[in-house]
């Protein structure tokens, strides 16, 4: 592999140099460590997967708390065992689950799952490249992420119990082992497994960028990527910029907790003595902690973003509407990114004069945002509209992120974030925009690529019944949640009974709970007619979808170096759907000018 | 062997699973195969899904804002309560403005161009106009809310006071809170986690003269009508104090000292009179008799809002909002530092 540079791309005798490696592979080879990535980007999503259906079940484990409170059910004491005596959830594991929950899909089912997967998959293959710049170091993202994966899950066995401060993990609370059971040896597993993350998360983005920057074909110029090169190219970026600072912020707290350094803590009372910590600020821990957390979550939505500008493309069958204003938009997203972070801090006690900074950065989104969502319903606008599964998904995602996009205009505003911070209303907020929009784009993701990773179609009946059943109880469960937060109640509380004045708000807790536990039931669809379309799956056609992107012009069968021949050229953006004067209503990247014909892009 | 039974159960439908969609796949190669392509038919169906099923979903959110309105906070108890409220109502006015256009919209268009055979999409890349239009008045609708924000903002963060606000400091601690209220000379004497001892749980340094008209309380009241400036502490990890009725919350963080001054404009007794309040513990009380509880009587609450550990859903304290009088009378039979310590 490692002959495999930028200019063995031009090697006529590339083939030959392909055809002589490609028998010798047996199953480590192939499966295990391989460098082609897209047998990576499957390693990524099924990880993802697997990662994700932890998520999602604990998730159903506490909201069946939430709808009962402190009532016993058996199913939590076969999951939970003694964190659920008598099958009655203890306070502990409930906000452990809470903060694994977030964890996981914030990190290892969105980031990697999401972003990891497509990345890998799309940036050779709609570049024109024969693979990553390096597949090594591809391959070494991969399996510090597994290597991190593996160690959050081994910390979900710990005696002690795996970490439970919240997915933000803010110190104290997650400093000292005194404070709760949470913060001893399951919290040091978690910042291991953190830190393995991102050093997978920062060699993978780094190969990314190099990759768009320096492996685009012939005619590929910046402006004739697909938008989902564009997103997850911005995405790369954002990674590399911020994760190292989390980095940062996970390694003080680790010499905080282990050498007894003080840069969060000072004046601690706890346990019945002065425990000597001295002149550390805890606010500057989150300070650090957002400067990645607000990015991330771009980090998270745009590969979304960039996938369902794709699917809604070439499922209209219209050009995307506003190319260039959608790449501005993605760019002045991931700028205003970076100075937004103090958003999650109002009520700190940081200097009004900040929150008022950040009060004005943080609306300023809402602008590129607005172009973003516009532009898709006009690309719908007098389309054509082919309801495959990812189409339904990406048209889904595009309600979600509108509705959810909508309150951050409340939440970013200093003034109103006081008496919401924290309470449902955030927790519905970040879940419709950030969780729901960001699934919606893997899912559509998924079932538009499949045929592109397994050379097999999935079922369509089977994607439809998940699409509906996904897309009424996400709402079912998250839309309510608005009015719950308008009430005052508090997110992460175990159980809301030792306040009489949110008791009304029971019956809504049932609803939402009915919900989850149907919308998770239903992934189960999704799962079956994954594993089964990869083995009994009807084979896939060249072009499933008459696309125009370059990676419907590689062979179904998988082969090391994408294209058989030369890597096409490209005389086109991607998005000529239905242009007037053309026979059919794509025409492929690869498809010269006709004569006469002008090029936009 | 009840596992056993649900993993043998579990197997045996996912099998089962797998022969119906081979049967349903074999009889479909048997009809052509085109069984899984998306069909006219498909998007005719799922068209009109995303239309009903769309208004569905924005029907829905009205029937919720008339269903579940009312649970909203009732009025506010503070005098800067009314500005965030207000504000509160432009802004939501303008997002379900936006919501109810663009849902509708979305869904609409998705059912009127689902794809029909022989239809062509129109070409139509850009339009600098439309694209300028649809920046243009996000940003102005946006101008608006952010200078009002910012306005709203600074007049509660720095407060022009004519009288001298009354300091209190609220106290936090795994899992409860403790007020101080800094006495006739509206001072608080030195306090820190290092002079904690015995009974002296929040730490004040008794050999501040300020301290010692200092009063330690587990009951938080507060005169109506007066400033009340709060200084939180924390002795162990990161609360926040959140008052929800009066619009206000702060973290408190160990090792430093945060603030945030309201006033209180209604009396615990006159908002046990307020209608909204009135039904909200009729509701309840009905819902906790049936439960064969206790019968609730509205206070004014502070609530810890961080996650701070296991107890966290239940670090809570009454707050009674009361006249001047009453408030001065309840104050003077409390015993001072310099009494207690």
């Amino acid at each position: 592999m490692s002959t495999m540079s930028t200019k063995s791309t031009e090697n006529p005798h590339f083939q030959d140099h392909l055809m002589e490696h490609h028998h010798e592979e047996n199953f480590f080879t192939k499966y295990i460590f391989t460098m082609d990535h897209k047998m990576i980007g499957k390693q990524f999503l099924v990880t993802g997967m697997f990662m994700g259906i932890i998520g999602v079940m604990m998730s159903m484990l506490f909201r069946l708390e939430l709808a009962y409170p402190e009532q016993s059910f058996p199913i939590l004491e076969f999951f939970l065992g003694k964190w659920a005596p008598d099958g009655v959830m203890s306070p502990d594991m409930y906000l452990a689950l809470v903060t694994i929950h977030g964890t996981i899909m914030v990190f290892f089912v969105l980031t990697a799952g999401l972003s990891g997967t497509f990345s890998n998959l799309l940036i050779p293959l709609q570049i024109g490249a024969r693979d990553m710049a390096s597949g090594f170091l591809n391959a070494l993202s991969y399996w510090f992420f597994a290597m991190s994966s593996v160690v959050m899950v081994v910390s979900l066995f710990v005696e002690s119990g795996p970490a439970s401060a919240g997915w933000t993990v803010y110190p104290p609370l997650s400093a000292l082992p005194q404070a709760m059971p949470g913060s001893g040896a399951g919290m040091t597993l978690w910042l291991v497994s953190m830190t393995l993350f991102i050093v997978g998360s920062l060699l993978g983005s780094l190969n990314y960028i190099v990759t768009v920057l320096n492996m685009r074909t012939k005619g590929m110029s910046m402006t004739r990527l697909p938008l989902t090169i564009w997103a997850f190219f911005v995405t790369a970026i954002l990674g590399v910029l911020s994760f190292p600072v989390l980095l940062s912020a996970a390694l003080l707290l680790m010499f905080d907790r282990l050498l007894g350094t003080s840069f969060y803590l000072s004046d601690i009372f706890m346990g019945g003595e002065v425990l000597s910590y001295s002149g550390g600020s805890p606010v500057l821990y989150q300070h650090l902690f957002w400067f990645l957390g607000h990015p991330e979550v771009y980090i998270i939505l745009l590969p979304a973003l960039g996938i369902s500008s794709e699917v809604i493309a070439t499922n209209s069958r219209k050009p995307i509407f506003g190319y260039r204003a959608m790449v501005g938009s993605i760019l002045a997203i991931a700028f205003l990114s970076f100075i937004v972070w103090g958003h999650h801090m109002f009520i700190t006690g940081m200097n009004p004069f900040l929150g008022s900074v950040f009060t004005f950065t943080t609306l300023l989104i809402a602008i590129p945002s607005a172009v973003k969502a516009f532009n898709y319903i006009t690309t719908l606008w007098k389309g054509n509209i082919q309801y495959t599964p990812a189409m339904m998904f990406s048209i889904g995602l595009v309600s979600t992120f509108v509705t959810g996009g909508l309150t951050g205009v409340i939440l970013g505003d200093s003034a109103l974030d006081i008496n919401v911070h924290d309470t449902y209303f955030v927790v519905a907020h970040f879940h419709i925009v950030m969780g729901l929009s960001a699934i919606f784009g893997m899912f559509a993701g998924v079932y538009h690529w499949f045929p592109k990773m397994y050379g097999r179609m999935m079922n369509k009946s089977m994607g439809y019944a998940h699409f509906w059943l996904t897309f009424i109880t996400a709402y079912g469960v998250f839309f309510p949640m608005h009015f719950l937060g308008m009430a005052g109640l508090p997110r992460r509380y175990y159980s809301n009974t030792a306040f009489p004045m949110f008791d009304n708000l029971a019956d809504i807790n049932v609803l939402i709970t009915y919900f989850a536990i149907i919308g998770g039931i239903a992934q189960l669809i999704f799962i079956f007619n994954f594993f089964y379309s990869i083995w009994r799956g009807p084979k896939a056609p060249q072009n499933p979808w008459k696309a125009n992107s370059l990676e419907w012009t590689t062979p179904v069968e998988h082969l090391h170096g994408n294209w058989p021949g030369e890597i096409p050229m490209v005389h086109r953006w991607a998005y000529d759907y239905s242009k007037p004067g053309a026979e059919e209503d794509f025409i492929p990247q690869n498809v010269p000018l006709a004569e006469g014909e002008e090029s936009g892009h | 062997m009840n596992t056993v039974s649900i993993i043998v159960l579990v197997v045996l439908a996912i099998l089962t699973l797998v022969q119906v969609m081979r049967i349903s796949e074999v009889s479909s190669e048997i009809q052509g195969g085109k069984d899984n392509e998306v069909s006219e038919k498909d998007n005719d169906t799922q068209g009109r899904l995303m239309l009903l099923v769309g208004m569905g979903f924005v029907i829905s959110v009205v029937v919720m804002y008339v269903v579940w309105g009312r649970l909203s906070l009732p009025e506010p108890s503070s005098e800067h309560g009314s500005e965030i409220d207000g504000l509160w109502n432009l802004s939501m006015l303008i997002i379900n403005i936006v919501f109810f256009i663009v849902q509708p919209i979305l869904f609409y268009f998705a059912y009127k161009y689902r794809g029909k055979k022989g239809t062509k999409a129109v070409h139509f890349a850009h339009n600098n106009k439309l694209e300028l239009f649809w920046t243009v008045v996000p940003a102005l609708a946006l101008a608006v809310l952010i200078i009002w924000g910012l306005n709203v903002w600074s007049t509660l963060m720095m407060p022009e006071n004519d009288e001298e606000p009354i300091v209190i400091e609220l106290y936090a601690q795994q899992f409860n809170w403790t007020v101080r209220y800094s006495g006739s000379d509206n001072a608080l004497g030195f306090a820190s986690v290092y002079d904690i001892e015995g009974a002296n749980i929040v730490g004040v340094d008794t050999q501040d003269a300020a301290s010692a008209d200092d009063v330690v309380t587990k009951e938080l009241h507060l005169p109506v009508g007066k400033p009340v400036l709060f200084q939180f502490r924390s002795q162990d990890v990161i609360h926040s104090a959140y008052f929800p009725h009066f619009r206000a919350q702060m973290n408190c963080v160990p090792g430093a000292t945060t603030n945030f001054q309201f006033t209180p404009t209604i009396t615990t007794a006159e908002i046990r009179q307020n209608k909204d309040v009135k039904r909200h513990v009729e509701e309840v009380n009905a819902i906790r008799t049936a439960k064969g509880e206790d019968v609730w009587d509205f206070n004014y609450v502070l609530l810890c809002n961080k996650i701070c550990g296991a107890a966290h859903y239940n670090m809570q304290m009454d707050i009674i909002v009361e006249t001047e009088d009453e408030y001065n009378a309840w104050l003077n039979e409390q015993k001072t530092v310099a009494e207690t310590l």
